[in-house]
C-alpha cells in the first residue's frame, strides 16, 4: 500500500456565481507523476495554487503527507501553513527568482533563514542541486544574467533545496522561448526518474504522454477525465477531451 | 550699486557653523522621517487591519494637508500651553521628521507594492513566514526603487529645514539673517545662503546616485 502524498476531497472555489473549481477529488501517491492538462481558463493553475495555500478555496479538504492544509474549506493557521508549505515545492511560470540575490543565495535563503541548515551546509547542498540542474558554474551570478531556461532550472533547484515531498509545476515552460523548453523538461524528467512525486500543469502534450503516470483533464473547473496517458491520449472517453486534444495536437 | 560680499567673508565662520547645524537638523529628522515612513508605509499595506490602517491614514492626511510652518509652530508655541516645553532643536527635528515621515511612507508603500506579487508567493511557497519574506525578499528590492524618490525627499527636507530658523535654531538661514541685521547686505548674504544649500543638495544627489549605481551593479536587474 503506497502512501498518499496529496489528498484532495471536494475542493471547491467560486468567484461570485462563477464556479472556478467544482468539487475536485484527487489523490497523488508517493513517486507518482500526475499531469494536469486542459484548455486555458479551466482552473488548472488555481487548483495547483490551492494545494499550497497560495489561493484559498471555500469547500473541501486538502491533505499533504497526511497533514491538513485545508479543512472543510478553512485554511489552517499561518504557522502550520508555513510548515506544510516546506513539503510542497512550487515552480512558477514566471520563475519568480529573487533578483537581488545571487543564484546560490536564491537557493540557500529559505533553508538558512528557517534554520534548517547552517550557512556552510546550505551552500554545499545548493551546489549539489545546481549540479543536478546543470548550472554549477552559475552559482555566483545574479538571475538577471540568465536565460529563461536557466532561470527556471535555478527555480527548480531552489524548490528542491527545501527537500519537498512533492513538486508542483505551474506551467513551468509556458514563458520560455521554444528552444529553451527542452532543457527544463529534461530536468523535470530526471526528477521523475528519481522517484520524485510530482503534480505538473502543462501544455506540453508530448511531455505529458512521456512522463505521466496519470493524466488529469480539466475543463470549466472540473476534472472531466483521468487515467493513464495511453488511454487518455489514444482513447479519450469524453468528447470534451477529444475536442481539446484535437485543438492542441493538430497545429 | 556694487555688490559687497565682505560681510559674508567676515561672517564665514558663523555661516559654516550654521551649515553644520542645518546638516545636523536634517540628518536627525531624516532618520526620524525614514523610521516613521517605514512603519506608516507598511501599516498602510493592509487596509484589512482597520485600526493600524486608520491611524496611519489619519497621520498622513493631517501632515500632508497642513503647512509645515504651522506644524512647527504647534510644537514650539502650542505645546508649552500644556506645560510641554521642548528645546528648540528637538522641536525642529520632531517637526521636520514627522513631516517628511508622511511623504516617505507613501514612497515606502508605493515601492513595496511595485514589487511583483510572484516574489512574495515564491518566498511563502518555500515556507517563509510573511515577515521574513518581507524582510529578506521584498524590502531589499523595494529599497532600491525607493532611492530616487527618497533622494527628492531628502533634498526637499534640506531646503525645508530653513524654516527651523524661525524656532530660534541657529541654522545657516538664521546665521545669515543675523549677518544681514548688522550689515544690511541682504542680496549678498541670501545669495551665499542659497549657494550653501545648493552645495548641500548637490552632495546629497551625488551620494544617492552612487548608492543606486552600486546597488544595481552586477546584473541585479531590479
Amino acid at each position: 500500500m503506497s502512501q498518499a502524498i496529496v489528498e484532495v476531497k471536494g475542493l471547491g472555489k467560486s468567484f461570485g456565481a462563477h464556479q472556478v473549481l467544482q468539487d475536485l477529488d484527487l489523490t497523488v501517491e508517493a513517486s507518482q507523476v500526475v499531469v494536469i492538462i486542459g484548455p486555458s481558463g479551466s482552473g488548472k493553475s488555481t487548483f495547483l495554487r490551492c494545494l499550497n495555500g497560495l489561493e484559498a478555496a471555500e469547500r473541501g479538504t486538502v491533505r499533504i503527507c497526511g497533514h491538513p492544509l485545508l479543512e472543510d474549506g478553512r485554511l489552517i493557521d499561518d504557522a502550520r501553513l508555513n510548515q506544510v508549505r516546506t513539503d510542497v515545492g512550487m515552480v512558477f511560470q514566471s520563475f519568480n527568482l529573487f533578483p537581488h540575490l545571487t543564484v546560490l543565495d536564491n537557493i540557500t535563503l529559505a533553508p538558512r533563514s528557517l534554520g534548517r541548515l547552517t550557512h556552510r551546509q546550505a551552500d554545499q547542498e545548493a551546489r549539489d542541486f545546481l549540479r543536478k540542474v546543470g548550472l554549477e558554474e552559475k552559482a555566483q551570478v545574479y538571475p538577471g544574467t540568465l536565460s529563461g531556461g536557466q532561470k527556471q532550472r535555478v527555480a527548480i533547484a531552489r524548490a528542491l533545496a527545501m527537500k519537498p515531498k512533492v513538486m508542483m509545476f505551474d506551467e513551468a515552460t509556458s514563458a520560455l522561448d521554444p528552444e529553451l523548453v527542452g532543457e527544463v523538461l529534461q530536468v523535470i524528467k530526471a526528477l521523475a526518474a528519481e522517484g520524485m512525486t510530482m503534480l505538473v500543469v502543462t501544455h506540453e502534450m508530448g511531455f505529458a504522454r512521456e512522463v505521466a503516470d496519470t493524466v488529469v483533464v480539466m475543463d470549466q473547473g472540473a476534472i472531466i477525465e483521468q487515467g493513464p496517458p495511453a488511454q487518455v491520449f489514444s482513447a479519450p472517453r469524453e468528447a470534451r477531451t477529444r475536442t481539446f486534444l484535437q485543438a492542441v495536437l493538430t497545429h | 550699486m556694487a555688490l559687497d560680499f565682505s560681510p559674508v567673508w567676515q561672517g564665514w565662520r558663523s555661516l559654516a557653523n550654521g551649515a553644520l547645524v542645518t546638516v545636523e537638523v536634517t540628518a536627525a529628522s531624516l532618520g526620524l522621517g525614514c523610521l516613521l515612513g517605514l512603519l506608516v508605509g507598511m501599516g498602510r499595506l493592509s487596509p484589512g487591519r482597520r485600526i493600524i490602517y486608520g491611524i496611519c491614514t489619519a497621520y498622513l492626511t493631517f501632515i500632508r494637508g497642513t503647512p509645515l510652518l504651522v506644524q512647527l509652530f504647534l510644537l514650539f508655541f502650542g505645546l508649552p500651553q500644556f506645560g510641554i516645553l521642548l528645546p528648540a532643536f528637538l522641536c525642529g527635528v520632531l517637526g521636520l521628521g514627522i513631516y517628511s515621515g508622511a511623504y516617505v511612507s507613501e514612497i515606502v508603500r508605493g515601492s513595496i507594492q511595485s514589487i511583483d506579487r510572484g516574489q512574495m508567493e515564491a518566498a511563502r511557497s518555500l515556507g517563509m513566514p510573511y515577515r521574513m519574506a518581507m524582510r529578506k525578499v521584498i524590502l531589499p528590492q523595494a529599497f532600491v526603487r525607493m532611492i530616487p524618490p527618497l533622494g527628492n525627499e531628502f533634498i526637499a527636507l534640506i531646503k525645508n529645514s530653513a524654516l527651523v530658523s524661525l524656532l530660534t535654531i541657529d541654522d545657516v538661514m538664521h546665521e545669515g539673517e543675523k549677518i544681514i541685521s548688522v550689515s544690511y547686505r541682504s542680496l549678498e548674504v541670501y545669495l551665499a545662503i542659497a549657494f550653501i544649500y545648493l552645495l548641500l543638495t548637490s552632495v546629497t544627489t551625488l551620494i544617492l546616485r552612487r548608492t543606486e549605481r552600486t546597488l544595481r551593479a552586477d546584473g541585479r536587474v531590479l
